[in-house]
């Protein structure tokens, strides 16, 4: 049962597309986000949902009915944006009551409401403070209370933890997961951050240069990426230059090296290709029987906290990245020594050379 | 920097020595001069020291000086505040064309500052017996601007309603140019935030942006009226300081004692100095006040 | 929702417009209707006075904007570098020429230097000295505000420590280092100083009753078609004065200032 339809959105800004061939279904209650680099497309969607864009072409349907040609005033959806845009000449408890008192609510009711809201966000005692007397943080959480405060049937959020320091990232976007799920209101959530979408998310929408490159669960995003866009631009990813010798047999070289995939290969023996192997699938040390095993040198070694990420040269241009647990008992290799690493078959994905935007090598790197 | 010196260079400071020049020039040519004013207004004509030349403020003439510059000063603070602020939303918010913003904040910088005698001309030749606009109105309509009836009463370019009209050519530029930034920094958010919310234009208007802009827009005409307060060449040239307004009749007073007692006179300077420092420290106030909202 | 602007903006606009340029358009028809056409002008551009009283005003603008900037800049450069603490003292100095209008400094300075003790108007060009003392301190605020903005933009110590590195005094590095880098800040309190001085009235109808504003103003008594034709000559300087000023600053944020011949 679809609620919010998105049906062959374009839109153009003069000659310049930002948004084509867009489409989404959403079911109630369901938790979207929006991923994609800088300039792809996602606020000028966003802001079409919203009302504040209309789209050159195509059709956007809330919950049965046509909002495409809606002024945002009367579309009931709530958004929350990046800059928190509170009203500075209003108290917390005026910014999250607006919405009633513009809808002419009775005084008490708007009171009461505010209230539950404040609870909801844990600032129930910032009521009469303004909001230059909060921190950033606090400022969202009040511009999340104020979005939902009139009850839209959707919430769009754009961006809201961009502006927030790394710590209060983590803690507010479980936050706003939990009363999500609490309210259960459809929600449609901005991010160019790939840990967020994948985190927060029911579906996430992929999207490049104003096209979606691909829509579904974080799940099947990370592991079974669509198209090398969205491998490259969802976790960290190896594309290394390989040469097919045997397709039939999933047999391929790389850097000199012959080792066999499990993935479908459809390219006749001798062509070029790209192995798409993310880091943590590789690991150090010859592995469990029927591995592929390489052998190089360790290039460098870069602490990342919980994980340790290596660089490893197979051949002249060739270099893997491996993620390992940093751990106590780690023995780590010194730069410049031998080793042996190795992965499963059924590890990489096998794509056509630079098919698409972005390069591998240097998303590893 | 100070703590890489040595103990031996330990001496007397003399880098205020640096603000002197500014110091001497700042007392020589304004707290001098003004110092005597406030010492001669609180003495009586033998020196001796007294307060009835501040009491004396009450009697008829400086009280109606006071009361006319307070008149015209705030009747045109309000029509050129509000004049200005249309002027400066519809050529930030109204989507005219980039260049007529950029000539109508050119025009208003140099018209701002197009004020006292040309100006007074300038409105003489307009709107004078034999102005452009009066001989217009009386060749094409047959009105005649100074014979006939004017909203019930005569017209007259060298009275305060004149005064009010020739003011307004520089208070509403000065408003256009103060208040410019404040509109400029309503932020885009907060109307599509509002617009989100279910507000109408208007609602948006009447809660945010009009009272975003309060204090600047209170703060704009408090200027404006400091502005034409002070002013004295505009009014001197159109009615050849006849008028009964403050700076009209200290001009009078520095002439000849026309009030017939110097003190008086300096009580009145003092006066007129007081409220100027009034309108200041509002706007200040004021000032502060925009400021910190849109810090967050 | 047209892209050519919302109606209502275009009415304001319009009446604006027409308020603002009907006054300009009338005094220029003014000074074309003296028989033969351009007469007024020819008298004006044959009238000693009109360039003797251009003329006065002029040099007194230029030596007020030298003055001023000889103390503002070294004022405002040491209370950054040195005097950090002067600097709420300093602003409110500067602010003080707000709070006292021309025809009050002007009452002041009569009574103060107009008679003995202090007599200086009566000496031998002792009331240039004053108009010119006054000019200067009215010239404070905004002076002070460009040149401490363009300050701020710059790194005052560092260039500081960089020029004595390489062993400049510091007059060098004033007039080396400092001023070259506060260009456009010096050129728009320069310009702005120049369009106010040439047009104020007030004082100058006291202590120099035969600089251009004076002039100007005894002009429009006995000759109005000629005080026409001047009065669109002085707009027009204030123009240029105004657009150099304008193309100075161009990029920085344009400050507003009040001051001068109202
Ligand atoms: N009002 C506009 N006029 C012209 N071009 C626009 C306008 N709004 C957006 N664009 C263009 O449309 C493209 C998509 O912009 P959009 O803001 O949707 O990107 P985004 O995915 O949100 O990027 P970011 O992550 O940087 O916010 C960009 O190339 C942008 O320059
Ligand atoms: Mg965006």
């Amino acid at each position: 049962m679809s609620f919010l339809t998105l049906t062959n959105i374009q839109k153009s800004f003069g000659t310049m597309v930002a948004v084509e061939d867009f489409n989404l279904s959403a079911t109630k209650g369901e938790f979207v986000s929006f991923l994609g680099p800088s300039g792809c497309g996602k606020t000028t969607t966003l802001r079409m949902i919203a009302g504040f864009e209309t789209p050159t072409s195509g059709t956007i349907v809330l919950d049965g009915g046509d909002i495409t040609y809606r002024p945002p005033n009367k579309r009931n959806i709530g958004m929350v944006f990046q800059s928190y845009a509170l009203f500075p000449n209003m108290t917390v408890a005026q910014n999250v009551g607006f919405g009633l008192r513009v809808r002419k609510r009775p005084a008490d009711q708007i009171q009461k409401r505010v209230t539950e809201l404040l609870e909801l966000i844990h600032l129930p005692d910032k009521a009469n403070q303004f909001p230059y007397q909060l921190s950033g943080g606090q400022q969202q959480r009040v511009a999340l209370a104020r979005a939902l405060a009139f009850e839209p049937e959707v919430l769009l959020l754009d961006e809201p933890l961009s502006a927030l320091d790394a710590k209060i990232r983590v803690s507010l976007r479980q936050e706003i997961r939990a009363i999500q799920r609490q309210l259960g209101i459809t929600t449609v959530y901005v991010t160019h951050d790939q840990e967020e979408a994948l985190s927060l998310s029911d579906r996430v929408v992929v999207m490049s240069r104003g096209r979606v490159e691909q829509i579904g669960t974080p799940f099947e995003i990370y592991n079974f990426p669509a198209t090398r866009f969205v491998a490259s631009f969802v976790g960290q990813l190896n594309a290394l230059p390989a040469t097919v010798v045997d397709a039939g047999s999933g047999r391929l070289t790389v850097g000199g090296q012959e080792i066999r995939v499990s993935a479908r290969i459809d390219a006749p023996a001798g062509s070029a290709m790209s192995l798409a192997l993310r880091p943590e699938m590789v690991s150090l040390g010859e592995g469990p029987e029927g591995s592929n095993r390489l052998a190089g040198t360790v290039a460098d070694v870069d602490f990342l906290g919980a994980i340790v990420r290596m660089r490893i040269r197979l051949a002249d241009a060739v270099i893997v990245a491996l993620d390992v647990f940093n751990e106590p008992t780690l023995k780590l290799p010194a730069v410049g020594s031998s080793i042996t690493i190795s992965f499963p078959a059924d590890g990489p994905l096998v794509m056509a050379p630079g098919s698409e935007a972005g390069s591998g090598t240097s998303a590893a790197a | 920097m100070s703590q890489t010196s040595t103990p031996a260079r330990r001496r007397p400071t003399f880098s205020w020595l640096g603000v002197v020049p500014f110091l001497l020039f700042t007392i020589a040519f304004l707290i001098l001069p003004i110092f005597f004013l406030v010492v001669g207004s609180f003495q009586d004509s033998q020196g001796n020291p007294t307060l009835q030349n501040y009491l004396d403020l009450t009697t008829e003439q400086p009280a109606t000086a006071y009361k006319n510059s307070i008149q015209l000063s705030l009747i045109t603070a309000v029509i050129g505040g509000i004049f200005g602020f249309l002027i400066a939303v519809a050529v930030i918010l109204g989507r005219l064309p980039r260049a007529i913003r950029s000539a109508v904040m050119t025009f208003s910088g140099v018209a701002s500052n197009f004020a006292g005698v040309p100006l007074a001309l300038a409105f003489v030749f307009t709107v004078g017996q034999l102005g452009l606009v009066t001989k217009l109105l009386a060749d094409v309509f047959g009105y005649h601007l100074w014979r006939d009836d004017f909203f019930g009463g005569s017209f007259s370019l060298y009275s305060m309603l004149g005064l009010v009209l020739v003011y307004l050519y520089f208070q509403f530029p000065l408003m256009v140019l103060i208040v410019a930034p404040a509109i400029d920094g309503l932020r885009k958010e907060w109307r599509e935030a509002a617009e989100n919310m279910g507000a109408s234009s208007f609602q948006y208007w009447r809660h945010v942006a009009l009272p975003i802009l309060l204090p600047s827009l209170l703060g704009s005409m408090i200027l404006l009226f400091g502005n034409a307060f002070g002013a004295q060449a505009t009014a001197y040239q159109l009615t050849s300081g006849t008028i009964n307004i403050v700076p009209l009749v200290i001009s009078a007073q520095i002439r000849g004692d026309v009030l017939h007692n110097p003190n008086l006179g300096y009580a009145l300077a003092m006066g007129m100095v007081l409220i100027m420092a009034v309108v200041i420290l509002i706007y200040g106030l004021l000032q502060r006040r925009s400021e910190r909202w849109l810090r967050a | 929702m047209s892209r050519f602007g919302a109606w209502w903006a275009w009415a304001i606009f319009i009446i604006a417009a027409l308020y603002m340029l009907v006054p300009l358009v009338a005094t220029f028809q003014f000074s074309l209707q003296q028989n033969p056409t351009g007469e007024a002008y020819r008298y004006i551009f044959n009238d000693v006075k009109f360039f003797a009283g251009l003329g006065y005003s002029f040099l007194v603008a230029v030596i007020t904007i030298v003055i001023s900037l000889l103390i503002i800049v070294p004022t405002a450069y040491w209370v950054r570098l040195k005097l950090p603490r002067l600097r709420p003292f300093i602003e409110f100095m500067t602010l003080l020429p707000f709070v006292v209008p021309p025809i009050i400094l002007v009452f002041g300075l009569i009574r103060s230097y107009g008679r003995p003790p202090l007599a200086i108007t009566s000496l031998p060009h002792g009331s240039d000295v004053v108009l010119i003392g006054a000019y200067v301190v009215l010239s404070f605020p905004y002076m002070y505000r460009a040149v401490d903005a363009g300050l701020a933009s710059l790194d005052v110590r560092s260039l500081t420590e960089a020029a004595q590195s390489m062993g400049s005094g510091w007059p060098r590095i004033l007039l080396r280092v400092i001023f070259p880098n506060l260009r456009v800040a010096i050129l728009s309190g320069a310009f702005l100083t120049l369009a106010i001085v040439v047009g104020e009235f007030t004082i100058a109808s006291y202590l120099a009753p035969w600089s251009f504003a004076p002039y100007l103003s005894q002009l429009g008594v006995f000759k109005a078609w000629s005080a026409a034709a001047v009065s669109i000559i002085s707009f027009m300087l204030t123009w240029a004065a105004m657009g150099i000023l304008i193309l100075a600053s161009r990029g920085s944020a344009g400050r507003v200032q009040i001051a001068g011949a109202r």
